[in-house]
């Protein structure tokens, strides 16, 4: 259970065309996060798997079957979304079990499930309260609860951490992260965050102007971008790209290398710059160095610390094996 | 800095809120004063305010020379059913507009707003004959439903209003809870918006109790309501004011008892969605 086709699938808003037609299978039990920047239509993608958007050409199909004209209610997927939405009239107990009174389930079994799902959720103590008597992190739980109680064919998450603060939104990726490998269920997962993407993801999708860039697992993503767009969106910091004389010595119209994949010396290099801002956050140092000739402001990270000041001349080194190339298309050249 | 409000500022505008508050209610406290009155304290110059003997006389000569039961019982039957009729219709049409608006649901709402411009006496004719032909003139039915009609818009527009303030996302929710279309709207958007029903009710009510213009034109005496009791004591009796005063102060208690009663509810409802 748990296998979503889309086939030539598109999304027209009167004359604008927001999703082009698009093909994607994702399959049973896989983690899929869909990232790209804001208005790129990954939530409308989303949306239209989920049904609460109708598409204007192509074909749906959940595990074989076709469910383009089927109500979101007869798709057996669950939804968390960003606002959470839970009903505030309702206690938590009977938010979580409002899928199962839709769908006539006994009251036995509802409890039973409640009662499961509050505890890997740990909700237990608060299942009696009303949504707005409880924070943002245990909302989010709630909601979460409220999707896994139906057993769904899939679950859909509509950016379901980002109205929660730092420090909640780590514990609660490892926690959704968790329950995918203790549900093994298909999990659809939207985010305009290429790190969530990265640490969840079984397989990312990155989209742009609701077209799909590229389609792979986090690291082939990181290591074989296969366009400017993707190199530059997937890592943090992001690759440094550079045209001009220097990518044409390799060939190349752009090349692109990381800011990990660099040596640091004060001494000697291939590439001669001045330190600008150096960001220190201990495990690693982020230098930004300017007046290279190549491009403005270069992102070196090195492990640890490392002893440049502002204004301080440094000499930078590719690793040649992570260098990237590009065409003049854009397109990566292997 | 937060704003400091001395003592004595607070004095000042409380006593400058109870005046306008009295200066509001003056007319209708000086009515049921009035209809305590003997006739001849009623029209004394300089009026009196509080020191005239107290006399029930003329609520005794009103409950003899008419039915008040019967009037009661004619308004609550129009101005409820009206009501519950017109919130029936209502809260589809609201959601419809509300939540799957189309290029034209802002013209649609204006048009209906743009009924309530329309000087009713310009379709008191043809109404009237209307009501002929299908047999609802003096009926309790014809007037349920032709104030049931002058009011949708204004039940409509307030619903649309509440219904928007309602996070559409939670819709959404229920609908990949499972929900139907009538389940979503029972289970999920009504009690969401039972403080917006209620005033809109509680509005609603008020205004179809006080319907003057199509109770009067459209009753004799079977459906007759409040509003033509009290008008049955203005002329043909001359000026008797102290009765005139005890009838109308009969016909709006239960509606003043109500608002009284509801008046927090009323209030939240009114602006619900203005603070968070």
């Amino acid at each position: 259970m748990g296998r979503i086709t889309l086939d030539k699938v598109e999304k027209r808003f009167g004359d604008v065309q927001v999703i082009p037609p698009l093909d994607l299978t994702i399959e049973e039990g896989e983690f899929v996060v869909f990232v790209g920047p804001s208005g790129c239509g990954k939530s409308t993608l989303l949306r239209l798997i989920a049904g609460l958007e109708d598409v204007s050409g192509g074909q749906i199909r959940i595990d074989g079957n076709d469910a383009t004209m089927i109500p979101p209610a007869k798709r057996g997927l669950a939804m968390v979304f960003q606002s959470y939405a839970l009903y505030p009239h309702m206690s938590v107990r009977k938010n979580i079990a409002f899928p199962l009174k839709m769908a006539g389930m006994d009251k036995a079994e509802q409890d039973r499930r409640i009662d499961n799902a509050a505890k890997i959720l740990n909700l237990t103590d608060y299942i009696d309260r009303k949504p707005g008597q409880l924070s943002g992190g245990q909302r989010q739980r709630v909601a979460i609860g409220r999707a896994i109680v139906r057993e769904p064919a899939a679950f859909l998450f509509d950016e379901p951490l980002s109205n929660l603060d730092a420090a909640l939104r780590v514990g609660m990726r490892l926690e959704i992260t968790e329950l995918h490998s203790r549900l093994k269920t298909t999990m659809i997962y939207v985010t305009h965050d290429q790190v969530e993407a990265m640490t969840m993801a079984d397989k990312i999708v990155v989209l742009r102007a609701g077209h799909i860039e590229q389609v792979g697992s986090p690291l082939e993503l990181y290591r074989r971008p296969r366009n400017l767009f993707v190199a530059g969106f997937i890592g943090s910091p992001k690759m440094n790209l550079i045209a001009g004389a220097e990518a044409a010595k390799h060939n190349a119209t752009t090349i692109g290398i990381r800011p990990e994949h660099m040596g640091v010396s004060k001494t000697e290099g291939m590439w001669k710059g001045r330190v600008g801002v150096s960001e220190h956050l201990g495990s690693d140092t982020f230098f930004y160095v300017h007046d290279t000739g190549l491009t403005d402001g270069i992102t070196v990270r090195v492990p640890g610390e490392f002893d440049l000041k502002s204004g301080d001349t440094v000499y930078l080194t590719p690793d040649m094996t992570h260098l990237h190339k590009f065409d003049d298309k854009g397109l990566r050249i292997e | 800095m937060a704003r400091s409000i001395t003592n004595k500022q607070k004095t000042i505008n409380t006593a400058f809120a109870w005046g306008i508050g009295l200066i509001i209610f003056f007319p209708i406290l000086w009515t049921i004063l009035t209809s305590f009155k003997s006739e001849a304290d009623a029209i004394a110059f300089p009026p009196k305010f509080l020191f005239f003997d107290w006399t029930l006389e003329n609520y005794a000569v009103v409950q003899e020379r008419s039915d008040y039961m019967r009037f009661l019982w004619n308004s609550i039957i129009i101005a409820g059913g009206s009501t519950l009729l017109g919130i029936l219709i209502a809260v589809p049409a609201a959601w419809s507009m509300a939540f799957v608006p189309s290029r034209r649901t802002k013209d649609i709402l204006m048009w209906m707003l743009s009924t309530k411009m329309l000087p009713a006496v310009g379709v008191l004719y043809p109404m009237y004959l209307i009501f002929i032909k299908m047999g609802l003139l003096d009926t309790r039915i014809g007037l349920v439903i032709v104030l049931m009609l002058i009011n949708l818009p204004i039940i409509i527009w307030m619903l649309y209003t509440y219904f928007k303030e309602i996070p559409a996302e939670i819709l959404e929710a229920a609908r990949m809870d499972g929900a139907s279309l009538g389940k979503e709207i029972i289970y999920v958007l009504t009690p969401m918006a039972i403080p917006g029903i209620a005033s809109t009710i509680l509005l609603n009510v008020i205004l179809a109790w006080n319907e003057a213009f199509w109770t009067l034109n459209l009753t004799a005496a079977k459906a007759a309501p409040l509003t033509a009791f009290i008008a049955s004591y203005s002329s043909p009796e001359g000026l008797f004011y102290a009765k005139l005063s005890a009838a109308s102060t009969m016909a709006i208690a239960p509606i003043l008892i109500m608002g009284w009663f509801s008046q927090k509810q009323l209030v939240r409802g009114l602006t619900f969605g203005a603070v968070k």
